[in-house]
């Protein structure tokens, strides 16, 4: 019974950081891993020795530059929910309720050329990322990329709960993501009048959680999704422009 | 923290504001800040944790603890500390990013800029992603299970 149950978990092994989630060295920093469908397919893309332009929108990670930038890929990093948090960009939305200025961080953010990126890496950036924004994001992040880029993105699903923690995610092979949870941290930033403010960051919450069709219109303007269902309550999508 | 002894490096304390370009051939430790540019072919700048630079920087090896605005060219390796806020491209050999650095810019690994030459920072220049030809090859999709170019959604358990 036993090893039919272990030959049904096979057939049904991939994206999952579940119970059976493979055994993290370092538990006590709050380090997992977890594999990665969305990842192993992109994989296939970076075994590739013709050179891509990969923009990864998580936190900086010298794991990721190194395997991408060691695969002759040439990357460029952006932590867009850390950008997210300049407190200038705070203002009200047309009901009067406090929102993100998406116009303001559009202009300070994701300024490149139009169809630069083979591939973007949005990791769970949807999920934390302030409503006022995630569309526009989206949309700019459509422009950016090259006819035929992919896209990867994690979406938590119900079970997942209101306190889903945050992780940054580091590449360590090909369909091995390692995750670390992302701790608040003492920020020093400039406030409109131009002083520095020093906050200390209460680390970012799920702001919503996208069920399918929320996805398929949040990216309606590309041209196909691919959905992986993992155990560990994570939508991966891996989307083409 | 890695504050270097004055003896081995020269030293911009933190109160110190340098505008302009700024050249030398023995290794900088820069609490400061300095706007314009920073050249130090073959030695290391260091940019302590109160440093502020607004410059693009040429050296052998960059560490930064502090604020760096402006692009990285170093022979070597270059270095985010945790309390480090980068924003600029970086052409360099080596990176080390610890958790916590903050980085927006490219990297570029293994190109760094020749003596006197120009800068080997580009815009990338394919209008056509290479996975899209190498799709329109194939498939006609780089996902195997996705064909055509009307929006397809594929859901697959895992």
């Amino acid at each position: 019974m036993a090893s039919v149950a272990h030959s049904f978990m096979k057939i049904f092994r991939g994206s999952s950081a579940g119970p059976d989630q493979i055994a993290a060295p370092a538990q006590k920093s709050k380090r997992l891993t977890r594999r990665s469908s969305g990842l192993a397919e992109l994989a296939k893309s970076f075994a590739s020795e013709e050179p891509l332009c990969v923009l990864d929108l998580g936190s900086t990670s010298a794991a990721n530059i190194r395997y991408l930038t060691g695969r002759g890929h040439k990357l460029y990093s952006e932590d867009l929910l850390v950008a997210s948090t300049e407190p200038s960009l705070a203002t009200k939305d047309e009901a009067g309720k406090p929102a993100l200025d998406s116009k303001r961080f559009l202009s300070d953010n994701l300024a490149y050329g139009p169809g630069q990126f083979d591939v973007v890496l949005c990791w769970n950036l949807a999920d934390y990322l302030d409503e006022s924004l995630v569309k526009p994001v989206m949309g700019r992040l459509w422009s950016l990329m090259k006819p035929g880029g992919m896209l990867l993105a994690f979406f938590h699903t119900h079970e997942a709960g209101p306190d889903a923690p945050c992780y940054r995610y580091h590449i360590v092979e090909g369909d091995i993501l390692e995750m670390h949870h992302v701790d608040p941290r003492r920020e020093v930033r400039k406030g409109p009048t131009g002083v520095s403010h020093t906050t200390i960051g209460t680390g970012v919450r799920l702001q919503r959680v996208f069920n399918n069709r929320h996805i398929e219109n949040l990216f309606r303007d590309f041209s196909s999704i691919k959905f992986f269902l993992a155990r560990d309550h994570i939508r991966e999508v891996l989307v083409i422009r | 923290m890695d504050t270097p002894k004055t003896a081995e490096f020269a030293h911009i304390g933190k109160s110190v504001i340098v505008k302009g370009d700024l050249t030398g051939s023995e290794d900088l430790y820069v609490d400061g800040q300095v706007e314009g540019s920073i050249n130090l072919q073959g030695n290391s700048l260091t940019v302590g944790p109160n440093g502020q630079i607004r410059a693009n920087v040429s050296a052998k090896t960059v560490i930064v603890q502090g604020k760096l605005e402006g692009n990285i060219n170093a022979t070597e390796r270059v270095d985010f500390r945790k309390s480090a806020i980068a924003v600029g491209d970086v052409i360099t050999q080596r990176v080390a990013i610890e958790e916590g650095a903050y980085f927006k810019g490219k990297v570029d690994i293994g190109k760094p800029e020749s003596p006197g030459g120009r800068s080997e920072f580009k815009t990338d220049r394919d209008t056509v992603s290479p996975v899209a030809n190498r799709a329109a090859a194939g498939t006609g999709s780089p996902i195997p299970g996705v064909t055509g170019k009307t929006p397809v959604t594929d859901i697959k358990k895992v």
